[in-house]
């Protein structure tokens, strides 16, 4: 009788945590497929070519509607890349001396800090590119105005790299110690060691890191909407006013007339989003399963 | 035993919440003008909390909406934001319903541009053009060798539409357009950027102290080249009609306003009323001939 009620309870307590992990697929599912089932009409109406390959976006114009959406997704690139090309040998820079150079103490010090960076709201960073950024941009280029593209990537780049340290910074430290005693032994330097050894041997790590601090700008909304102007245009350069994809679903979701050719291109823009984020995130766990197998 | 007590219980408790709300007073619904939906919205909230017993729901869905809404007798208040048209008047009557309108406040915006900016004055005609991207420098329009840099609002605003149908001629607004969050972030723009052109509500030109504020300068708008320009702030050129970007925003009912319905418009085109619809960026009735029509359609 004991053992029996043991058993069942321990089957429940087996079939909540089988449901909550079936959950968190079922949800992913579940928005994947109401993302496929609302933009799907679209295209009823829209050629697919054209939404990929039109540079002119303008759904609530008098004159002809227009949803082409190749302007903003090279504006989400653009900043995106810029972003990643600051954040990146930074946050190099920094993994390397926080498991290298930096004394202990210190290490202990600004590991949490830099880890703190990332709980900051993304208003929050976003008013710092209106106030701060956006005004010095201007002056150092005589744009007149700070509202481009070239904020937008610093922004990302500055929410970008704790997730960066953090993690090259542990890839880093789990490079065996056996590697940096035998380089040292055959009479390398330390800058030698590290630069050759240690970030080789990290180097899929480091590449998740990437990845994941990409994924995190791409889908960055509030930020980007508050300082790169959103202007509809097709962007020339980094000092063009641009309009990514996130802020364009959040500007125009809000008051969009529903189940209109306008409201589903919205979901469609969405699902192009979910598909480059799915991507990336797919390339980063296949790096860093990669170089978990080879620590093993 | 238990259980039935507690379902009877429940089915009272039920019973209970449900009777008190069932006789209350008949609810005023007001229905149209996307534009008007907030403002008016405010005007009902501000306006049950000082008034007990009154009950206001407002709706959106566009002037269409709320002009077929009263005349279907499906709603008390039409919002619209521009004149009924002559059929929409003649379907009206054909019903029976007499539409009386009463205009409750003036929508209009300013064109401001930076304070370095010399220009002083533009036409409509021209306001348009450099919103639709065919003038890209200051120079064109009797400015400075400057390039012109928009700043709008994005297209869920009313505003947006409503430049877009006045001023644009219902063109396409130019790509460059760099399209803020809202009127604040325009004012920003304009204070920084020397090359800046923005459009925003006349409410938000004031600071704290009812000043026009620093930094920025607001365009005399003429309808004519080489006509007079008037600014926005001269509320006798806005009452007047001679400020060109200006719609009065109406509310109509059937018949002769009656009881709550009457009272509640009172309070609208009243000091209290007004003094919301100025903080929320809107002209208001002023004392011309707005005031006039309203007060011959409450008797």
């Amino acid at each position: 009788m004991k053992k029996r009620r043991r058993d069942l309870k321990e089957a429940a307590i087996r079939a909540f945590f089988l449901t909550c992990g079936v959950l968190a697929v079922l949800v992913l599912v579940g928005i994947f497929l109401t993302l496929v089932t609302t933009a799907v009409p679209a295209f009823r109406e829209i050629r697919p070519s054209e939404f990929l390959l039109s540079k002119a976006w303008d759904p609530t114009s008098p004159e002809k509607a227009e949803y082409g959406i190749l302007s903003m997704v090279v504006s989400t690139l653009m900043v995106t890349g810029g972003a990643l090309l600051l954040a990146v040998p930074i946050g190099i820079a920094v993994a390397a001396y926080l498991s290298d150079v930096a004394h202990w103490r210190v290490r202990e010090v600004l590991k949490p800090v830099v880890e703190i960076l990332a709980a900051v709201p993304s208003v929050v960073v976003g008013f710092l590119g209106i106030v701060l950024i956006g005004p010095v941009l201007a002056k150092i280029f005589h744009t007149g105005n700070g509202l481009n593209a070239a904020n937008g990537s610093i922004l990302l780049a500055i929410m970008a790299l704790p997730t960066i340290i953090s993690i090259s910074e542990d890839s880093l430290n789990a490079v065996p110690t056996a590697y940096n005693e035998a380089s040292l032994a055959l009479g390398a330097s330390r800058w030698q060691t590290l630069l050759r050894v240690k970030l080789p041997a990290g180097l899929s790590g480091i590449i998740a890191a990437t990845m994941l601090g990409m994924g995190r700008a791409i889908g960055e909304t509030m930020t980007v909407l508050m300082v790169t102007g959103n202007a509809r245009a097709f962007p020339h350069g980094f000092l063009d006013s641009v309009r990514t994809m996130t802020s364009g679903i959040a500007i125009e979701l809000g008051e969009v007339p529903y189940y209109t050719t306008h409201y589903y291109a919205l979901f469609a823009i969405g699902l192009v989003l979910f598909v480059i984020t799915f991507a990336v995130n797919l390339v980063a766990d296949v790096v860093l399963r990669k170089y978990q197998e080879r620590e093993q | 035993m238990k259980k039935i007590a507690i379902i009877a219980l429940a089915a009272l408790a039920l019973f209970g919440s449900i009777l008190p709300a069932a006789p209350a007073r008949k609810m005023i619904q007001v229905k149209g003008s996307d534009t008007m939906v907030n403002l008016v919205q405010i005007l009902a909230e501000e306006y049950m909390g000082k008034t007990p017993g009154a009950a206001i729901a407002v709706l959106g869905g566009g002037s269409g909406t709320g002009i077929t809404g009263l005349i279907n007798q499906t709603c008390d208040i039409a919002n619209s934001s521009r004149e009924w048209k002559p059929k929409e008047i003649d379907q009206a009557w054909e019903k029976g319903v007499s539409p009386r309108f009463f205009v409750v406040a003036v929508d209009g915006l300013s064109v401001v541009v930076n304070e370095k900016n010399p220009l002083e004055q533009l036409t409509v005609a021209q306001v348009g053009a450099l919103y639709r991207g065919d003038v890209k420098n200051w120079k064109a329009v009797g400015g400075s060798d400057k390039a012109v840099s928009l700043y709008g609002r994005q297209s869920n605003s009313g505003t947006y539409v409503f430049m877009q149908e006045f001023v644009l001629g219902n063109k396409n607004y130019s790509a460059d357009m760099k399209e803020m969050n809202g009127n604040a972030q325009i004012i920003e723009g304009l204070l920084q950027d020397e090359g800046a052109v923005g459009y925003v509500g006349v409410g938000y030109l004031y600071d704290q102290n009812g000043g026009i504020r620093k930094g920025l300068k607001i365009l005399n708008i003429s309808k004519e080249p080489n006509g007079t320009g008037y600014l926005p702030t001269d509320k006798a050129a806005v009452d007047s009609g001679a400020y060109p970007i200006s719609r009065p925003l109406y509310m109509a009912t059937n018949g002769k306003p009656k009881s709550d319905v009457a009272q509640f418009l009172a309070w609208i085109v009243g000091p209290e009323g007004q003094s919301i619809v100025e903080r929320e960026g809107f002209f208001t009735v002023g004392e011309g001939k707005y005031k006039a029509a309203n007060d011959k359609n409450f008797k």
